[in-house]
C-alpha cells in the first residue's frame, strides 16, 4: 500500500498540491470576508436599533440552524436559474462566508457582551477618552475572549471547504475525485488527501489550545 | 422560479419522506456515537494506559479531518479494499465515526470540569471510585454536557446533508431529484428544504437554550 501511495503522490503531486493551494485560499478569503460581514451583524445584534436586532438575530439563527450544502447550492445551481452564473471557486466562497459569518458574529457578540459596562465607564472616569478606554481596557479583554473560537471557526472552515469538492471547486476533495478515477486507487488515494487536511488542521488547533491556556492565564 | 409547481403534493410528500430518512440516520447515529463517546471519554478521563494515547490520536486525527473526507472513506475506499457497506449503514457509520469524537471530547470536558477537591472530598468521606463517579461527578459533569450536547445533534442533522454524494435519500438528495427534473423548482425546494431544518433545528436549540437556564 505505502509503494501505492508513493506512487500516486509521485505521479499527482501538482494536482495535490493544487488542490491544497485551492483549499487555502478558499480558507482565507472567506475568512476575512465572513469576519467582516460576522462584525456587521454583530454590530446589529448589540446596536439599540430594534430593527437592525432583529435582522441581525434572524441572519444568525437562519443560517446557524441550515445546512451548510444548501447555501453554497444556493448560489452554485440556484442563482443561475435568476441568470446570474457564477464559478464553482466564487459560488463556495460565498456559501462558506455566509456560514461561517453567522458563526464569528455569535463569537464576536459574546466577546464583547462579557466584558463589564463598568470597566468603560471606569476607564472613562479615570480621564481616558473613549478611544483609549477602547483601546486599552476594553477590546484587549474583549480580544482574549475572542480569539480561541475564531480560531476554532477557522479550523471548521478548513474542513468545510472540502464541500467545495461538491460543486467542482477544484480544491483538495476535487482533485481527489479525479486522481482516484484516474488510478482507481481509492484508499491510497485519500489517505494522501487526509494527511494534507490534517497538515492544515493539526497546528491550527495545537495553536488554538495553546492560545486558549495562554490567553485563560495572561 | 416555479413555487407552485415545486410545492404540488407529490413533491412535498417525497421531500418529507427524504426528511424522515434524515431524521432516522441522525437519531440512530447519535445513539450510537453517545455510547461510544462515553467509552472514549472514561478511557481518557481515568488515563487508562496505552488506550488513553490510542483514543487521544484517534479523536484528534478525526477531529480535524472533514466529514465529507470521512464518508468518502467509508463509502469508497473501503470498498476499494473489500469491505462493502450498504448506503445507508455507510452514512450512519461515518456520522458515527465522526461525531463520536467530537462528543467524547464534550464529555471528557465535562467530567474535567469538576472540580478534583470535590473528588478528594468525596473520596475521603469514605465513597469508593464507583460511587464518587456516580454520586458527584457524574450529576455536575451531565448537566454542563447537555446544551453542547444538544448543539452537535443540531450539527449532525445538519451533516447528515452530506451524505447526498453517495445518494443517501435524505433531504438534500431527494430535493435534488426534484429539481433535476425541472430547473424552475431549483429555488423554491431548497428554500422549503431549508425550512425544514430550520424548524426542526430551531426548536432543538430553543430546548438546548432552556436547558441552559434551568441550572
Amino acid at each position: 500500500m505505502l509503494q501505492n501511495i508513493l506512487d500516486i503522490w509521485s505521479e499527482y503531486n501538482g494536482e495535490y498540491i493544487g488542490g491544497l493551494i485551492t483549499t487555502l485560499q478558499i480558507s482565507v478569503i472567506s475568512l476575512i470576508a465572513s469576519l467582516l460581514l460576522g462584525t456587521v451583524i454583530a454590530i446589529f445584534c448589540i446596536s439599540p436599533f430594534r430593527t437592525l436586532v432583529i435582522i441581525g438575530r434572524a441572519y444568525i439563527e437562519f443560517i446557524r440552524n441550515t445546512p451548510l450544502l444548501i447555501q453554497i447550492f444556493f448560489f452554485y445551481f440556484g442563482l443561475p436559474s435568476l441568470g446570474i452564473q457564477l464559478s464553482a471557486f466564487i459560488a463556495g466562497t460565498l456559501g462558506l462566508t455566509v456560514y461561517t459569518a453567522a458563526f464569528i458574529s455569535e463569537a464576536i457578540r459574546a466577546g464583547i457582551n462579557s466584558i463589564p459596562k463598568g470597566q468603560m465607564e471606569a476607564a472613562r472616569a479615570s480621564g481616558l477618552t473613549y478611544i483609549q478606554a477602547m483601546r486599552y481596557v476594553v477590546l484587549p479583554q474583549a480580544f482574549k475572549i475572542v480569539i480561541p473560537p475564531l480560531g476554532n471557526q477557522f479550523i471548521n472552515l478548513v474542513k468545510n471547504s472540502s464541500l467545495l469538492g461538491v460543486i467542482a471547486g477544484m480544491d483538495l476533495m476535487y482533485h481527489a475525485d479525479i486522481i482516484s478515477t484516474n488510478t482507481f486507487k481509492t484508499f491510497e488515494t485519500y489517505i494522501l488527501v487526509a494527511v494534507f487536511y490534517l497538515t492544515i488542521t493539526v497546528p491550527l488547533s495545537i495553536l488554538v489550545n495553546w492560545l486558549e491556556r495562554r490567553l485563560k492565564h495572561a | 422560479m416555479d413555487f407552485a409547481g415545486a410545492y404540488s403534493w407529490p413533491n412535498v410528500r417525497y421531500l418529507l419522506e427524504g426528511f424522515l430518512v434524515t431524521l432516522e440516520v441522525a437519531a440512530i447515529s447519535i445513539v450510537l456515537s453517545f455510547i461510544i463517546a462515553i467509552v472514549f471519554a472514561i478511557v481518557r478521563y481515568m488515563k487508562i494506559p496505552i488506550l488513553s494515547q490510542l483514543v487521544f490520536l484517534w479523536v484528534e486525527m478525526i477531529r480535524n479531518l472533514p466529514l465529507l473526507l470521512i464518508i468518502f472513506f467509508v463509502f469508497f475506499a473501503l470498498r476499494d479494499v473489500g469491505i462493502k457497506l450498504e448506503i445507508f449503514s455507510a452514512a450512519i457509520a461515518a456520522l458515527t465515526i465522526f461525531e463520536s469524537a467530537m462528543i467524547s471530547e464534550i464529555i471528557r470536558s465535562g467530567l474535567m470540569s469538576v472540580d478534583k477537591g470535590q473528588i478528594e472530598a468525596a473520596r475521603a468521606s469514605g465513597l469508593n471510585y464507583a460511587q464518587t463517579l456516580r454520586y458527584i461527578i457524574l450529576p455536575q459533569a451531565l448537566r454542563r454536557m447537555v446544551p453542547p450536547i444538544v448543539s452537535q445533534f443540531i450539527s449532525l442533522l445538519k451533516d447528515t446533508s452530506l451524505a447526498i454524494i453517495i445518494s443517501l435519500p435524505e433531504l438534500m438528495h431527494n430535493g435534488q431529484v426534484i429539481y433535476n427534473s425541472k430547473s424552475t423548482y431549483i429555488i423554491p425546494v431548497l428554500l422549503l428544504i431549508a425550512i425544514m431544518y430550520f424548524v426542526i433545528n430551531y426548536a432543538l436549540s430553543i430546548v438546548a437554550r432552556r436547558l441552559e437556564h434551568s441550572r
